[in-house]
């Protein structure tokens, strides 16, 4: 490639975006969305990685051989979707050993959600049905986002995350035509998981000042609040249908505006959980540790292998 | 509060004092790119990497990460040292040479409607 001056590059790159084309690896970038695009995409992929362990703790404990393996399924496939991310984020010139280190040490976060714990097998459907349902809302605009590798990880995700999204509201609705103590423990998890959905589109638009930002990179598409509400609007018929409520007394259809309202979030909570005092977030950190760190010899053994071998070829 | 900006996929992304750039910490295994054959008549398709120790592990790595649900009938790995690439910049001088030659393409060529199959 010939030298060309910085300004000339910033307004192809501008141009590419206003066309709605997609930025590409070896593009030239600004370094400020080199930047957010690393921490969105990183944090992301941190997020499916940790995203494992809710779910994984009812692995050994789940009910029948059908939901033994579709959990299985369903949490490889997380395993899955932080791959394909960390792969994204290593476009952009971030090492993926590096990411992990950020993560195992706390510098990079992981979404607030995966810090609750799940207290009954009820909160495998509630997360599939609620947490992979606000994941999808927040994800669908994302196969449109102007960084390529991203979005094409998000087109593969969005598919996978369907069954994961159905596979929970069907485990909900098999436990809702069970006993009275299973309908219980249902309306229980709705009610743990709720807001906690609700806070994962973030803060409200007016504390959210880099949505400008992002909306004029095309990184992001829509704005937090705008999100939140097409997830209520959403939930509500499901939650009708299921047979449970939510646990909020201001939730109801506003016939002007054509949405429903809902009360206030708890965003104290929500900080409270970012700092790390959330129920489950040293645990969280915890064994992802323990697991990269108990993996580094067969990490060693297959790299000394790999190199005898090379040897002799 | 910390700066924030959500749709990060399962929720808001801190932005203050999260560090975006490499320190070089050790590295892994090499990083191999993927290609998949979705069905026999399809060319392979670019579709991500991964990290494996070697050649054999690499294509064990990618049947599990990229063909959990029958997407691919072949897989070619590649290590991503060997790929020579051009610039993707599409101003880049590099495709300047077909730029110029339209006649290439059948749309060039003015044929009669009253000339059938062509």
């Amino acid at each position: 490639m010939t030298a060309t001056a910085e300004p000339d590059l910033e307004r192809l790159f501008e141009h590419t975006i206003e066309r709605d084309q997609r930025i590409e690896p070896r593009d030239w970038l600004p370094e400020g969305y080199r930047k957010t695009m690393i921490r969105q995409i990183a944090q992301h992929a941190h997020s499916e990685i940790i995203g494992m362990q809710p779910e994984g703790n009812w692995i050994t404990r789940a009910p029948s051989l059908r939901r033994k393996a579709i959990l299985l399924a369903k949490v490889q496939d997380e395993a899955g979707h932080g791959l394909y991310l960390y792969s994204a984020a290593e476009t952009l010139g971030a090492d993926r050993a590096d990411l992990t280190e950020k993560l195992i040490s706390g510098r990079q976060k992981y979404s607030s959600i995966f810090n609750y714990p799940t207290l009954t097998f009820a909160d495998v459907g509630v997360i599939g049905w609620l947490v992979d349902g606000a994941a999808i809302c927040n994800q669908v605009p994302l196969c449109r986002s102007s960084y390529g590798p991203y979005a094409r990880a998000m087109i593969r995700i969005c598919k996978e995350e369907s069954f994961h999204q159905r596979q929970g509201y069907e485990l909900l609705m098999t436990m809702m035509r069970g006993t009275e103590a299973q309908r219980a423990m249902v309306q229980d998890a709705v009610n743990r998981w709720w807001w906690p959905s609700l806070m994962m589109f973030g803060p409200p638009d007016a504390e959210s000042p880099n949505t400008a930002q992002s909306m004029a990179w095309k990184v992001k598409r829509h704005t937090n609040d705008e999100l939140r509400q097409r997830f209520v609007d959403m939930s509500v018929p499901q939650a009708k249908a299921l047979g449970v409520t939510l646990p909020d007394p201001e939730l109801k259809w506003n016939e002007e505006r054509q949405h429903h309202n809902f009360g206030p979030i708890d965003w104290d909570e929500f900080k409270q959980i970012l700092k790390g005092n959330g129920p489950c977030n040293a645990q969280r950190i915890a064994h992802r540790r323990k697991a990269h760190e108990d993996g580094a010899w067969v990490r060693e053994a297959a790299a000394a292998y790999a190199a005898k071998q090379e040897g002799r070829a | 509060m910390t700066e924030l900006t959500a749709e990060g996929g399962h929720g808001a992304v801190p932005l203050e004092g999260v560090p975006a750039g490499s320190s070089q910490v050790k590295h892994d295994w090499p990083l191999y790119e993927v290609f998949v054959r979705g069905k026999r008549g399809l060319n392979h398709v670019h579709v991500g990497s991964l990290h494996a120790a070697d050649d054999e592990m690499a294509l064990h790595n990618a049947r599990d990460l990229y063909t959990r649900r029958n997407e691919g009938v072949s897989i070619w790995v590649v290590k991503a040292t060997d790929i020579t690439a051009s610039s993707p910049d599409e101003k880049d001088p590099f495709f300047a040479p077909s730029g110029d030659k339209v006649y290439r393409h059948p749309t060039f060529y003015e044929i009669p409607d009253n000339v059938p199959h062509m």
